[in-house]
């Protein structure tokens, strides 16, 4: 395998447009003789699957759910950058450039995140047209919200649900083009393998979920907008039916594996609650602007927040960073979360959860001012534990949230097998080693409007794409790995249950491939994430049977997965040594205990290629050169 | 952890070819910390352990947002509690010893897939009916170019905020979508973008309802009731005035 990043040449801010007059075109006419499958149909899937369409490619949608709409991007709270400078307060391309390549702590290429941000400004333009209802200020002009990472103003929002509105934006292109007769959806299938002839990716193996039909789709190009892999924890803030399964077993396939080790940990969530806990949710980071986040000094302190007396609390981010105090950035909030808990001075049921407290600025700003900033959100805090904020500090807990790590693409978001293009979480290409708060929908985006119906259009006029049909060997051999794989499955009959394995399996990745993470630890857990997975294949039950809707079927595919996944991500953490983002190594910190970045043995995308079941995975390097930003120590103290 | 004892009847049925009926389960260990996604999940350990078939029901983000979780608890659509969905509702809001009937969201256009979970592929059908803006990537004007008052905007959003979850037919006696449909109708008629497609979007969607078996609104309201975004019903009122405004104006 050869990384080739096809970075173009020239200067910074003409690399995209310089490589756009390269990129070889595809005729009208000849464009309706080539189908395109996309899978996901998220912010990124459902922006490609619209725009390839408007194009006049036939596209073929396919989702896991009962609509399109229900991808997870709909979850997304906050807002989507984009460098408009509408506030006049010194924003630009080259700002939300280095800022993000800032935020990444200098782990993701200059060129990729130079195009993200000169893109951004087109979304803005596109979604307003779409109708998405953004905030608007009484001249009945654009509004924008700061958020973390930035000193800007630039974050366009619609309320807190920018991502529902950006994706029913997206959706509704989408359907248009359902309307118009270019797409035809698929909803209620997985994509269970990626069918590769000569070389080239030309079509998938999905499970129709409702009747269990196994059906084979041919096209000229395959394009995974799968998402991200944070249900590899179990616990996370993603939606229930988020996987990593397609992008898998694409990586199965031959399609390299990015930095499997580069997760994001939200500072701010609702804690666990007992041991049922199905899901994690998040809370806004805005909450940390007005609230102080301690924890008890003393061990075991089971008093009521309320009754223990100042003297006694201990407001560690204000001890620990005096210059940034409870506005320190996500990883650094998060570890300390964990630092303190793990020093038995956690509250809640468990000890594990911090207080969030809005006593003081009750008292400083009046309860009215409180209420009007945060109220929606104190509202769910109480739907959610029955607790009131307004009386009793808050409980916060990080939580995984998103995963900057994914398949390898290069300059066209095309993986390292031919005609397969990944987009939006679901690849690597952006964030480096830590997402800033907005910048999620804003990439998603970018990857299906912008990049990719240019760079599809390149790969098709420019390779040869033999006739094949679904009788070819190739698919003969994919469908029958598939049904292999779930007749397998079902056929163990063991004695614990998908859920409960998918829990432990949780369990070893937070405990040692989680917020803060050591050699000893990452061996331990490659470990113990082996003998998992050898007892899950031997003691799986899975109710039921292959012919019906059977969610516990699905997710034994998807947990299968998980347990390959997750020793991959240990394998990865284990080998980078050095602490960047999301990624802290013990081993690797200042004297003071900040990360300590290793720029001159690992500044490079670590990318995995599967070599077979039980062989290591072989790591090959693709550089990252600064030649515009000089990557610097972050510091918050 | 104090722990509760439920009396659950729920709907259970092969598929879409086989009759259904409600059957009935006892669960000693929930807790009111739970939401009732978790107290189902635990009700499906438990009958797993025992080799019997989990009941099946969908459900994704598990924030009230993606709209795929349903369920008619005790007769209301996402049950009791106000504007919440029932991936939100907690256990708290039950007493030990209760007895709770959970069905799936039931109307002629939503067939039952499996136990509680339906098909709402209708919905697609009708936003793609019209229900959107043409506009390709790549030709849209700069952002600022129309200003939009801010009530507009807003009142635009309340209508988005729609998560397109079903509640409104199953909780209507005509099984009628209009809540829905006249959510994005009303959308895109208050932007000054939807008005180009305006008349034609109107007639078009809800022609694609009636198409779909969807029955007519006779104002009962019981949509806005339980809907867990609190979409109003002057939505519907608006509807109608696109609708008469495009058969006659």
């Amino acid at each position: 395998m050869k990384l080739d990043s096809k970075l173009p040449s020239g200067p910074l801010h003409e690399k995209w447009d310089r490589h756009k007059a390269d990129l070889k075109l595809v005729n009208p006419a000849n464009k309706r003789k080539h189908t395109i499958i996309v899978v996901g149909t998220g912010l990124a899937g459902a922006s490609a699957g619209a725009t390839l369409a408007e194009l006049g490619y036939n596209v073929k949608s396919f989702c896991i759910q009962d609509s399109p709409r229900r991808a997870h991007s709909i979850a997304a709270q906050g807002g989507i950058n984009a460098a408009k400078n509408y506030q006049n307060d010194g924003d630009s391309v080259w700002r939300l450039f280095y800022d993000t390549i800032k935020g990444g702590d200098y782990r993701s290429r200059e060129a990729n995140v130079y195009r993200l941000a000169q893109l951004s400004v087109n979304i803005i333009d596109q979604a307003v047209a779409q109708g998405v209802p953004f905030a608007r200020e009484y001249g009945g002009l654009l509004a924008n919200r700061s958020f973390g990472g930035a000193q800007v103003s630039r974050t366009f929002y619609a309320r807190g649900q920018t991502g529902q509105q950006l994706l029913l934006g997206a959706y509704s292109s989408l359907l248009r083009q359902v309307d118009l007769g270019r797409v035809t959806l698929f909803p209620r299938r997985e994509m269970l393998d990626l069918v590769v002839i000569n070389g080239k990716a030309r079509g998938i193996i999905v499970r129709n979920l409702v009747t269990g039909e196994i059906e084979r789709h041919v096209a000229d190009a395959v394009v995974l907008a799968t998402g991200g892999y944070g249900n590899v924890y179990f616990l996370s803030t993603n939606a229930k039916n988020s996987n990593a399964t397609a992008a898998w077993r694409c990586y199965k396939r031959g399609a390299a594996f990015a930095n499997p080790c580069f997760t994001q940990i939200h500072p701010t969530c609702i804690p666990r609650a007992g041991h049922y806990q199905s899901k994690l949710t998040l809370m806004s980071e805005s909450l940390r602007n007005d609230g102080r986040v301690w924890v008890p000094k003393k061990k075991g302190d089971k008093r009521h927040p309320n009754e223990i007396p100042e003297e006694e609390r201990d407001y560690y981010l204000e001890r620990r960073y005096p210059a940034f105090g409870n506005l320190v950035p996500r990883d650094v909030a998060s570890r300390a979360a964990k630092a303190v808990c793990d020093e038995g001075r956690g509250v809640g049921e468990f000890g594990q959860a911090v207080y969030l407290d809005f006593a003081d600025a009750i008292k400083r700003l009046g309860v009215d001012v409180i209420r009007d900033r945060y109220g929606n959100l104190f509202d769910m805090y109480e739907r959610i534990t029955g607790e009131n904020p307004y009386e009793v500090p808050m409980r916060i807990y990080p939580a995984v949230h998103y995963t900057m790590g994914g398949l390898w693409v290069d300059y066209n978001l095309m993986s390292t097998i031919p005609g397969l293009f990944v987009l939006g979480e679901a690849n690597f290409s952006d964030h480096g080693a830590n997402r800033l708060g907005a910048s999620a929908l804003m990439q998603g985006l970018a990857d299906g409007y912008f990049i990719i119906p240019y760079t599809i259009g390149d790969y098709i006029a420019g390779t040869e794409l033999e006739a094949v049909s679904t009788d070819a060997d190739a698919f003969k051999e994919a469908e029958d790995n598939v049904r292999k794989h779930i007749d397998k499955l079902l056929s163990i009959k063991g004695k614990k249950s998908v859920l409960e394995f998918h829990r432990q399996l949780g369990e070893i990745m937070w405990d040692y491939v989680g917020m803060s993470r050591n050699a000893e630890g990452l061996k331990h857990a490659i470990e113990e994430i082996r003998k998992l997975r050898e007892e899950f294949w031997q003691n799986v039950y899975i109710p039921g049977d292959s012919r019906h809707l059977n969610k516990d079927l699905e997710f034994a595919g998807r947990v299968a997965d998980f347990l390959e996944l997750g020793e991959l991500m240990a394998i990865d953490a284990l080998h980078r040594n050095e602490s960047c983002g999301g990624h802290f190594r013990e081993e690797f910190q200042t004297p003071d205990g900040e990360a300590l970045r290793d720029d001159k043995n690992f500044a490079y995308v670590a990318a995995w290629e599967y070599k077979g079941d039980g062989k290591e995975p072989e790591l090959h390097k693709e550089p990252l050169e600064f030649e515009y930003v000089k990557p610097t120590t972050r510091s918050y103290k | 952890m104090k722990k509760m004892t439920l009396h659950l009847r729920i709907w259970r049925q092969k598929d879409a070819n086989s009759p259904g009926k409600l059957v009935s389960y006892t669960l000693n260990d929930v807790t009111p910390e739970m939401s009732f996604l978790e107290m189902l999940d635990v009700l499906n350990e438990h009958l797993i352990a025992k080799g019997e078939e989990p009941v099946e029901f969908d459900n994704d983000c598990r924030e009230g947002i993606c709209g795929m979780c349903s369920l008619v608890i005790n007769g209301i659509p996402h049950g009791p509690e106000h504007a919440t969905a029932t991936c939100q509702l907690h256990m708290r809001h039950f007493k030990d010893g209760d007895t709770i009937t959970i069905e799936p969201f039931r109307a002629k256009p939503f067939p039952v897939v499996k136990d509680l979970v339906v098909d709402r592929s209708a919905f697609d059908r009708i936003l793609a009916a019209g229900g959107y803006i043409s506009v390709n990537a790549g030709s849209a004007p700069d952002a600022n170019t129309i200003p939009i008052p801010k009530e507009i905007a807003d009142e635009a959003m309340d209508a988005a905020a729609c998560i397109g979850c079903g509640a409104c037919v199953a909780a209507c006696p005509n099984a009628s979508a209009s809540l829905f449909v006249s959510a994005k109708i009303s959308q895109l008629a208050l932007l000054p973008q939807g008005q180009p497609e305006r008349k034609r979007r109107a007639l078009r969607m809800i022609e694609q309802m009636d198409k779909e078996g969807f029955g007519d609104c006779s104002n009962h309201a019981e949509c806005e009731a339980v809907c867990p975004k609190e979409i109003s019903i002057v939505h519907i009122a608006r509807m109608r005035r696109e609708y008469m405004r495009a058969m006659f104006c």
